[in-house]
């Protein structure tokens, strides 16, 4: 089923939680609300299931407006974040719940728990109460519970808080190919951008209640739209300095003013990806100390300081910073290969300048 | 002088502190057991003894009496109408405090609690100067030929006044540290308000509920004040407390002090029930937490 948005607001007292979001997603899409705590992105997903009612705007589920259809006319499945299992019922009744109050033929009934039971792996738990589960049991009951009524949406909120690092992996992957397999629209809400990256097919990013961008997790990467969502997306090196006389200084770089006038302040931001290292002091233009590396596993992480104390995070493979000799301490010359200009956090992100080879070009951009 | 000293400091400091605080600790826990023994104990025993003191036929004799058990009859009559009504405002009550937001909230809080904080005379009172004959509504009354006081209305409003917030109280904690998950989840399933009522609030509030309604169940069919001001005096049309009261007071010790037993009979099976529950409370409360924890 496809969903969408137009101008959803939800207002609880003064504050705006949700301030006139659009979007859509189309039948089958696996999709994730992400944003910082206080987002907006839980309450938006709460509206799409019926819990809350938007304050303004309107909500449509398979091309039908449902602002006041109730959440039990709805058919979604819904996955709490602490799951909410029943505590007096055992396993197969908290997934036969929904079956029941929708009054199946307990013949149907038994076959749909003992089918959700098998794709779930839960055999032999069925006679089980929560409280005897593990994290990542509950959490698969949790889901079998809400599919059980064949739901033509799965609502997710922060389905792997509540679990550990380690089975929080597996779960995802796991998502996926159930995802895969169940061509249910699913939507989960996370505030964990590589969870989103990882599993969604296509990420909407809140924050403070706005709809910032929306995208695969390849354009909100790449391309995004301002300078929240390049921060909240993978890492960012943010630099200003003053302009003075037709240049910016921010410690010892220099940049172009690009347009902003004499005792204006120019900010700039790149990927640790655009930082470009060497042994060789003479190769680039600046050069900095190699404080700490962080390891990453295949992809590391190193801070370099400027003399004028400046910190830049780069990124580097396992395979160039053996080529390169680096380790901490060393002195290294780098170079910024591109960079966008920033216009205030919310602000639209100009797109990206080149510096060397072409620096030049950067210039009289 | 220095054997002395060293004596003094070696053997005693280190044995001061234990016998002090040994010694405090009997104290404490004697006086404890004394007023336990003189004030409750000791009443106990001698309204059993009193009532059996002359055998067990003059007991049995008393509480045959029809108007013993008339005073029995009406006393049941009274807790089986407060009782459920108690259940069906703390429920509602607690529902609405939990789960919605309203102007007011705090006060109604706070109201609960009033019957407990305002003397049981002072009900009785207040109900008199609505329904009694020179009341607020006491020519209405009259005029539609329904008596309120010194009738059965009137000891049954006296006796839910005093218990309303029993259910209530119980119920408004345990709904809160439970939050709205498990019902929006059962909404979400498919299940009307009922259902999820039916299905999923009240299995997990079962305790408390009987606990509060073991409590109010108590106090209505020991409530004396109250009842005691709306009441005719009139031996068969009061309840039990009040029964007890006027065989005393025409000092038929034995039969006083059966009733009486009665009633402490009644009070023995309640802690008894409310300790049991307490224990499956707990229980249930620390299965939900860990169910929560992960």
């Amino acid at each position: 089923m496809s969903i969408e948005l137009r101008s959803v607001s939800k207002r609880f007292g003064d504050v705006a939680a949700v301030d006139q979001v659009s979007f859509s997603v189309a039948d089958r899409e696996l999709v994730a609300l992400l944003g910082p705590s206080g987002g907006g992105k839980t309450t938006v997903l709460r509206m799409i299931a019926g819990l809350e009612t938007p304050s303004a705007g309107d909500l449509f589920i398979g091309g039908h407006r449902v602002n006041e259809v109730p959440v039990q006319d709805r058919n979604i499945g819904f996955v709490f974040q602490n799951y909410a299992l029943f505590p007096t019922m055992t396993v197969s009744d908290n997934i036969a719940f929904g079956l029941k109050v929708r009054k199946w033929k307990p013949a149907d009934s038994a076959a749909r728990v003992e089918e959700l039971l098998g794709v779930f792996g839960l055999e032999g738990l069925a006679r089980r109460f929560p409280h005897q589960l593990s994290g990542g049991q509950r959490q698969r009951v949790a889901i079998a519970r809400a599919l059980a009524p064949r739901p033509q949406l799965l609502l997710l909120d922060e389905p792997f808080a509540a679990v550990d690092a380690k089975i929080r992996q597996e779960l995802r992957e796991w998502l996926v190919r159930l995802h895969n397999e169940l061509h249910v629209t699913t939507l989960f809400v996370t505030h964990d951008q590589e969870e989103a990256m990882e599993v969604a097919s296509r990420i909407v990013i809140f924050s403070r209640g706005r709809l910032e961008q929306i995208g695969s997790p390849r354009e909100v990467y790449e391309q995004p739209v301002n300078e929240f969502v390049a921060r909240f997306i993978g890492v960012l090196n943010v630099l200003e300095g003053p302009v003075q006389k037709g240049e910016a200084r921010i410690g010892e770089l220099v940049f172009p003013s690009h347009g902003i006038p004499d005792g204006g302040t120019l900010r700039i931001g790149f990927r640790p990806y655009a930082v470009q290292l060497s042994r060789n002091l003479g190769e680039f233009p600046f050069t900095a100390t190699l404080r700490h590396t962080y390891f990453l596993g295949i992809l590391l992480r190193v801070e370099i300081e400027l003399d004028s104390g400046l910190v830049i995070k780069a990124r580097v493979t396992k395979e160039d910073y053996a080529r390169l000799g680096l380790a901490d301490g060393v002195r290294v010359s780098f170079q910024i290969r591109e960079y966008r200009v920033l216009s205030s956090e919310a602000g639209p992100l100009a797109p990206e300048v080149p510096t060397s080879p072409q620096p030049d070009i950067a210039v009289g951009i | 002088m220095a054997g002395h000293v060293s004596h003094h400091s070696s053997s005693h400091a280190p044995a001061q502190g234990p016998t002090e605080r040994l010694a405090i600790r009997c104290l404490l826990i004697g006086l404890a057991l004394l007023f336990v023994g003189l004030f409750l104990l000791l009443p106990l025993a001698s309204v059993f003894g009193e009532a059996f003191g002359r055998g067990l036929k003059p007991y049995l004799e008393a509480l045959r009496d029809p108007r013993t058990l008339e005073s029995l009859r009406l006393t049941v009559l009274l807790a089986v109408i407060v009782v459920p009504l108690n259940i069906v405002f703390g429920v509602a009550a607690a529902w609405a405090i939990t789960r919605f937001r309203f102007p007011g909230k705090p006060l109604l809080v706070t109201l609960i609690d009033l019957p407990f904080a305002i003397s049981p005379v002072v009900v009785g009172v207040m109900l008199l100067v609505l329904f009694g004959a020179q009341g607020y509504f006491g020519p209405w009354l009259r005029e539609h030929d329904f008596r309120i006081v010194f009738a059965l209305p009137g000891m049954v409003l006296a006796t839910l006044f005093v218990t309303i917030p029993f259910v209530a109280r119980e119920l408004i904690p345990l709904m809160q540290s439970r939050g709205p998950d498990l019902e929006e989840a059962a909404l979400t399933l498919g299940a009307s308000g009922w259902q999820t009522f039916w299905h999923v609030t009240l299995p997990g509030v079962r305790w408390a509920v009987l606990y509060g309604v073991i409590l109010a169940n108590a106090r209505a069919m020991g409530e004396f004040g109250a009842v005691y001001v709306v009441s005719k005096p009139v031996p068969g049309e009061i309840p039990l407390a009040l029964w007890v009261d006027t065989l005393n007071s025409e000092h038929q010790g034995t039969a006083a002090f059966a009733v009486a037993s009665l009633l402490a009979f009644l009070a023995i099976a309640t802690l008894v029930v409310k300790a049991w529950l307490e224990s499956r409370q707990h229980r249930e409360m620390a299965r939900g937490q860990t169910s929560h924890s992960e």
